[in-house]
């Protein structure tokens, strides 16, 4: 049984099918990278798995129970987190309260939710920022407090939604080494980037989508050697 | 026990021991009113500060708080039993807003600010045409129970230390986090696993009761209500919003300072300009808005919050 199942999932925002007829599965244990050009439906896929969407038709499964049409806090509890590609700090709190606001997911306790929200900014090594207000907080901090939270709430399967769109190559690094240290303490990841080099770097496996289907699946180097995926990038050469 | 605890218990032991001293009814009724309008501000702040939901229609918890005194009290069963309003008053005014915010809050935007007007709106009219129940507009008279203010005092003190005791400690548990949460970001709550639906409901909840027992309070110290006093909406609805908008919304103290300058700065008026107190307190309140947006309570936690970062960045600085 995989982890995560999607069987054809479709979503159809009235006369745009946004997804259409999706099928995959993440294994547990793996990183699988979910790319495709813009507005090809990847962050819809998220938020279908997540339960911000219903799907129009089709299933999802998570460790073998359905999950398509439950809301979302209700898939949190399940142990499926996710971040924001336009990230959602809760503004007016400082980084330990966002973090401790989604440690409660697991606990009634505020102390052991302070515990909790402490392990997750020091995984996400922002240690430093801690008694910051969110909402000053520099963009990659804020993605990097995206992936704090998410943790917080000690998900199986984290969904993470372009996080590294927008760092410097010394943050770019540094959230490789942090997504890889996710991974190692056990996590599966789904993750949407379009940083090549990145996504090729972490991912074991690639799920290639556009116009809201699948196009090419498999290990990273064959997807990036596909026809139809460099056509989808590049354009069709009309020679 | 830290300092600030001890600080406040010692403010309420002189507060409770203030009609020991001074047995002044006029000074004794204001700071009645005071404290009634502490508890309405912390009951609004609650649901409108720190959750927010904001509420045009609080009146409605008030004036159902207020009539469910009122028909015990008219249907003549001893004078004792408006006391035992306080609580039914309280549990009333929940059920109602269960009610209302069972359909509302699965929406979002401002659904229900508005449908909370309009229910504030519709109970003002049931309670002037149901007239068997409610007396109509000719209102409904009490001859209250006690003749010293005294006791009046100490049990609306009580009340609204109680609110904040409650409010203050509900605020640093699960449920002021994902009342906070609920107001920064309603998606980013839903998905770190925030029933935002359920939890909106429960600020709504205590928010009501409270609400509801200030109203029941009401009409027990004052003796007489009509519809237009106790669901009215410039008087009780938008009062609550700006008592507790001038003091600072999401503060603890924001309410208590709110409700402090409301009493003394209408007082102000009736007893020496003889009118004109809404206009100055809207004006008063324009000021706020324009140059402290945060209310008084809120601007200054944020500069001595300034100031202390700036005091650590330059230790930093100069390690």
């Amino acid at each position: 049984m995989s982890l995560l199942e999607l069987d054809n999932v479709s979503k159809r925002f009235g006369g745009l099918m946004a997804v259409g007829k999706m099928t995959f599965k993440v294994e547990k244990g793996e990183i699988l990278g979910l790319i495709g050009p813009n507005g090809a439906g990847k962050t819809t896929i998220f938020n279908l798995v997540n339960g911000y969407y219903p799907p129009t038709t089709g299933t999802i499964t998570f460790k073998g129970g359905r999950i398509d049409g439950l809301k979302p806090h209700v898939v949190c509890h399940k142990g499926l987190a996710r971040t924001f590609q336009v990230v959602k700090p809760l503004a007016r709190l400082t980084v330990l309260e966002n973090v401790m606001a989604s440690a409660f997911c697991r606990t009634d306790r505020r102390e052991e939710a302070r515990e909790i929200a402490l392990e997750a900014t020091a995984f996400a090594e922002m240690e430093e920022w801690r008694d910051r207000l969110a909402g000053g907080l520099p963009l990659g901090m804020r993605k990097r407090l995206e992936m704090a939270r998410a943790l917080a709430t000690r998900p199986e399967l984290l969904l993470l939604d372009e996080n590294f769109a927008g760092l410097n190559p010394a943050e770019v690094e540094k959230t490789i080494e942090i997504v890889k240290k996710i991974h190692g303490s056990g996590v599966t990841i789904l993750i949407i980037e379009h940083n090549m080099r990145v996504i090729m770097s972490i991912s074991h496996r690639l799920v290639c989508i556009n116009y809201g289907e699948k196009i090419a699946e498999g290990e990273p180097r064959d997807v990036a050697d596909n026809q139809q995926v460099i056509d989808a990038y590049l354009g069709v050469a009309h020679a | 026990m830290n300092r600030k605890t001890i600080l406040v218990s010692a403010g309420l032991l002189l507060l409770a021991a203030f009609p020991l001293a001074v047995q002044n009814p006029y000074v004794l009724h204001l700071l009645i009113m005071t404290f009634l309008w502490v508890l309405l501000g912390q009951a609004w702040n609650l649901l409108g500060g720190f959750t927010g939901q904001i509420s045009y229609g609080h009146a409605a918890f008030f004036g159902v708080g207020a009539y469910t005194t009122g028909i015990l009290v008219k249907s003549g069963l001893s004078p004792a039993t408006a006391w035992s309003g306080l609580l039914l008053g309280g549990l009333m005014a929940a059920l109602i807003a269960s009610v209302i915010g069972w359909i509302c809050f699965r929406l979002r935007g401002p659904y229900f600010s508005l449908s909370v007007l309009a229910l504030a709106e519709v109970l003002r009219l049931v309670a002037v045409n149901w007239k068997q129940l409610t007396n109509g507009a000719e209102g409904i008279l009490y001859i209250p129970a006690f003749r010293s203010k005294a006791y009046y005092y100490w049990i609306i003190l009580a009340i609204a230390a109680l609110a904040f005791v409650v409010i203050r400690a509900v605020m640093r548990s699960k449920f002021g986090f994902y009342f906070l949460s609920i107001r920064e970001d309603q998606d980013a709550a839903e998905s770190l696993g925030v029933n935002t639906t359920r939890y909106k409901l429960y600020s709504l909840l205590i928010s009501a009761f409270f609400t509801g027992v200030a109203g029941s309070f009401y009409m027990n110290y004052l003796g007489f209500i009509d519809p237009g006093i106790v669901f009215s909406i410039s008087d009780i609805s938008i009062m609550m919003i700006l008592v507790t908008m001038l003091g600072g919304a999401a503060t603890l103290a924001g309410p208590i300072v709110g409700a402090v300058l409301y009493i003394l700065v209408s007082e102000f008026f009736r007893v020496w300009v003889k009118s004109g107190h809404l206009i100055f307190f809207g004006i008063l309140i324009i000021f706020i808005i324009i140059f402290f947006p945060s209310g008084i309570v809120g601007t200054i936690s944020q500069s001595r919050a300034g100031r202390k970062l700036r005091a650590s960045a330059e230790r930093k600085a100069a390690a």
